[in-house]
């Protein structure tokens, strides 16, 4: 099969990345799927010991092989904890990479990246049109966490409760959106990534009110496409490629200061990921300028702002909220304490920190989607850490941590809120 | 009936794994040798499933070679043949008592050390052995290897906490001893006999462990050194002054510039020895002991020392040894983690030692360990794709083990002999030692399945 040598020589350039392994198995003590299934090849160092002998013809199934990598959340704790210093997360992308060139995607993958994601305005479409029939199948279950199950659609949803949709999206009601400089003197892109357009408005409003409370010039260029990163990980460069050429032609013509996003998986793909895959392609400059003033948006309040951090007065009685780490935000951006230090900004909440903060909660992207059994068992211990805390609301820094940790507290029946940590802080500005 | 469908009957569908890639998960472990896919992986859920699995290989001829995190650095759960079965613990991963007032504590061999130590810690009690792995090993790995640890000096090693054992022999049938009382001398002590067994004498299901109450205070310390020699005859001076740290820890200057390369945290790159010492105890006894340990390490001409005023600069001090392996693991693409030990009046010739054979087969050695025990830690850096290097690194193992053995030391203080050092143990004891393991192997496992070729192979 020419493919399968085609295959194996491109894993063979990750060798010199492979035998940094020294096999010492740290990686057990902090992998999330590890953790549920205790098998090794669920655990980095044997995902490794399979690629290298994928690239060393030992085992002949790459199907096989590809199965076992995809049981990962790409959620970067190994890596942290890796004595060794392996580029684990590079590995597994670039490996996602060359399976999915040379073996394809599933086709429901293929539908969503390449004709839906690629296509910003298809995909707006479909949100309309779509929105219609949505209370024949979503009931709103009026919960704390806010979420909606789909009883007829059981089949495919399984018992899913997912975010209850906003009336618009952002595009909707902003269009192109362009908000002069005030007296802070900066200017930001704001890149409301898909779930701050379609689902999560209510983040991306808090982010706009913070920003004219401060006097931050915004612009939202209209029709963004999506930042990549569902396509990468899931080893569809060609996708990723047409969505980041899509933003980069629409971004390289604006002047702003910072593009600052609410969203850390979009942050590190804008900052990392788009000037990586832009080399040697026409899109190269602009990327890496682009690139280079991707912030996220607690770093960008603390740090930038630096807004003013004592606890607003009030005589309200505490709300008590716990902070769960985004492993793109923590482990990625290695941003911890900012998003702590805006929600105790906040003089109404209590802070209490849960048990195992920083451990993923399982969504992983599409890994909710594909492995949904084992992301609900992550998903599980995450909820568990939050009932134990005893916290009335969840904070995090991430659209996609707080989909999943949503649907784990609305599974619970548990009356905990989910919200983003800018709308915690926005809460202490006024109207 | 299939082999794979008699397992599954004892564990269930679940828990065998056939798949070849499932399979070459299982056929490595630490240790820097070549793989071994297993025929068979079997994860047993309860400690009765272990039993009925071994009279199955038993029946089948199959050999097994049983296996907790494998983090192994000899190669002991490396499988044997592609005949093998390995038979995972981590399914058997029970804490099933912590007792306060009599002092013990009752596992499965799957726990994880550190999670072990931890809940036993949240008792206000102690389990003081501290292997470099803890965060993954398992208890039963731990006793099977009689793991040991930076606390070896004071508290000694996994040994000194096994009170008593449960495991299977090779008919599937329960073996006990021990007890859960300090004192028993009920028939041999099987217990101990399994300790450092290294899967060759049956099968772990459940150990009785001995925990301590926990030191009230602690105090550590760093000192620098620019000549071995003072480091090691402040040690001798330590523990001459009967004063017994919990832990007393070296790093070669090799070491220490590869942890300053990385982490630049203010090490004296031209130190020959730095060594990082800890006291604890009560809170009077440990003031005391630090002014000893401070005047032994200034009359041995420390060229600086560093005390720990509290926990954050405690911290900062175990930071360098944190480092320590990170650093050399990350300077080339294999590490060969030895465990030479040697009586710890022999540490400056021990590192004059690993000094010279590093020259002469050219190769880059980091040395840190236990100064305390002796149990230091040449860790030589190399590649193994590369052929004509590894063929170095293997003339340089040679030589360090014979001279080891030369200064009245050991192959290993605490990474067990699996298949990795199994040829330098005649060297070490006897033929009639060989020959007397052998026959007592033999006699407990007649078809010489249990993890045959490890130690002294059958």
């Amino acid at each position: 099969m020419a493919n399968l040598q085609n295959l194996v020589a491109e894993l063979k350039g990750l060798d010199d990345k492979l035998a940094k392994c020294m096999r010492c198995g740290t990686c057990q003590s902090v992998c999330p799927v590890f953790a549920e299934t205790l098998k090794e090849s669920d655990v980095t160092r044997g995902k490794l010991a399979l690629l290298s002998n994928l690239a060393n013809q030992l085992i002949d199934d790459p199907k096989a092989v590809r199965e076992k990598l995809d049981r990962c959340l790409l959620c970067g704790s190994c890596q942290s904890a890796c004595p060794s210093g392996v580029s684990i997360l590079d590995i597994f992308m670039r490996a996602r990479e060359i399976a999915g060139t040379y073996m394809g995607l599933s086709p429901i993958k293929k539908a969503i990246f390449r004709i839906m994601l690629c296509n910003p305005k298809l995909f707006s479409f479909l949100m309309i049109v779509g929105r219609p029939f949505m209370p024949i199948f979503m009931r709103d279950q009026k919960n704390a966490p806010h979420t909606a199950c789909a009883p007829l659609m059981k089949p495919i949803m399984g018992d899913r409760c997912v975010p209850v949709m906003p009336k618009k999206t952002i595009r909707e009601l902003y269009g192109d959106l362009d908000i002069p400089t005030g007296k802070s003197g900066i200017k930001v892109v704001f890149f409301p990534g898909c779930m701050g357009d379609k689902v999560y408005t209510n983040v991306t409003e808090a982010c706009l009110k913070i920003f004219k409370h401060f006097g931050v010039g915004v612009r939202i260029p209209n029709n963004l496409a999506c930042c990549g990163i569902p396509a990468l990980a899931s080893g569809d460069v060609k996708s990723f490629r047409t969505m980041m050429a899509h933003d980069v032609e629409i971004l390289k013509d604006i002047e702003f200061d910072y593009i600052v996003t609410a969203c850390s998986s979009c942050t590190e793909t804008i900052g990392e990921f788009w000037k990586k895959y832009a080399v040697d392609t026409k899109y190269e400059a602009d990327a890496k300028k682009i690139g280079a003033k991707a912030i996220d948006i607690n770093k960008f309040l603390v740090e930038v702002l630096k807004v003013d951090l004592t606890p607003s007065q009030t005589s309200e009685a505490k709300t008590k909220i716990t902070y769960h780490d985004s492993c793109h935000l923590l482990k990625s951006l290695g941003i911890a304490k900012q998003p702590r230090d805006l929600i105790k900004a906040n003089g109404k909440m209590e802070f209490v920190e849960m048990k195992e903060a920083d451990r993923c909660c399982g969504c992983g992207g599409s890994f909710t989607l594909t492995h949904y059994d084992l992301s609900r068992k992550i998903g599980q211990r995450k909820r568990n850490n939050i009932a134990d805390s005893k916290a009335d609301i969840v904070a995090c820094g991430c659209p996609a941590c707080m989909m999943q940790i949503s649907n784990m507290l609305a599974l619970n029946k548990d009356d905990v809120k989910v919200k983003h940590v800018v709308e915690i802080f926005a809460d202490t500005l006024g109207e | 009936m299939q082999p794979i469908k008699e397992f599954e009957k004892i564990v269930g569908a679940g828990n065998v794994f056939s798949s070849l890639a499932d399979r070459q998960t299982y056929a490595y472990d630490s240790a820097v040798l070549e793989s071994v896919t297993p025929a068979l992986v079997v994860r047993p859920t309860n400690t009765e499933q272990l039993g009925a699995i071994i009279a199955l290989c038993y029946k089948l001829g199959m050999p097994m070679t049983v296996r907790g995190s494998g983090t192994n650095l000899s190669g002991g759960t490396v499988p044997d043949s592609p005949d093998s079965v390995v038979i995972l613990t981590q399914g058997l991963n029970r804490i099933l008592e912590i007792n306060s007032s009599d002092l013990y504590a009752v596992v499965e061999p799957g726990v994880i050390t550190a999670k072990f130590a931890s809940a036993v810690a949240e008792k206000n009690l102690f389990y003081p052995p501290d292997p470099g792995s803890q965060a993954v090993s398992t208890i039963g790995g731990n006793i099977a290897e009689n793991a040991g640890g930076l606390r070896g000096l004071k508290y000694g090693v996994t040994k000194d906490y096994v009170m008593g054992l449960e495991f299977y022999d090779h008919t599937g049938s329960l073996v006990k001893s021990g007890s859960r009382t300090v004192k028993c001398v009920t028939g041999y002590n099987l217990g101990g006999l399994m300790v450092a067994s290294e899967g060759t004498l049956g099968i772990i299901s459940k150990a009785i462990l001995k925990l301590i109450p926990p030191p009230k205070a602690s105090k550590a310390m760093m000192a620098v050194f620019k000549d071995v020699q003072n480091a090691a005859d402040a040690v001798a001076d330590i523990i001459a002054a009967h004063i017994l740290p919990c832990t007393l820890e070296f790093m070669d200057n090799v070491t220490i510039n590869m942890v300053e390369d990385d982490v630049k945290i203010g090490l004296p790159r031209d130190a020959q020895a730095i060594l990082l010492i800890e006291v604890d105890g009560h809170p009077a006894q440990v003031a005391d002991d630090a002014i000893t340990v401070e005047a032994q390490l200034k009359k041995n001409n420390a060229t600086e020392i560093v005390v720990a005023r509290d926990a954050e600069e405690k911290n900062k001090i175990w930071e360098a040894r944190r480092k320590a392996l990170p650093a050399l693991a990350r300077r080339r693409p294999t590490i060969v983690l030895e465990d030479a030990t040697v009586p710890r009046s022999k540490i400056p010739a021990m590192i004059q030692t690993v000094n010279e054979i590093a020259k002469k087969y050219d190769l880059l050695v980091g040395t840190f360990g236990h100064a305390g025990d002796g149990n230091l830690h040449p860790s030589i850096l190399c590649d193994r794709r590369n052929k004509e290097e590894f063929a170095r690194v293997e003339q340089a193992i040679d030589e360090l083990f014979n001279r080891t053995i030369e200064m009245g030391g050991t192959l290993s203080g605490e990474h067990g002999i699996g298949t990795a050092k199994a040829k330098w143990l005649e060297k070490e004891t006897t033929k009639a030692t060989i020959e007397y393991s052998r026959r007592m192997r033999l006699a407990i496992d007649p078809k010489r399945l249990f993890n045959p070729s490890k130690m002294t192979s059958i």
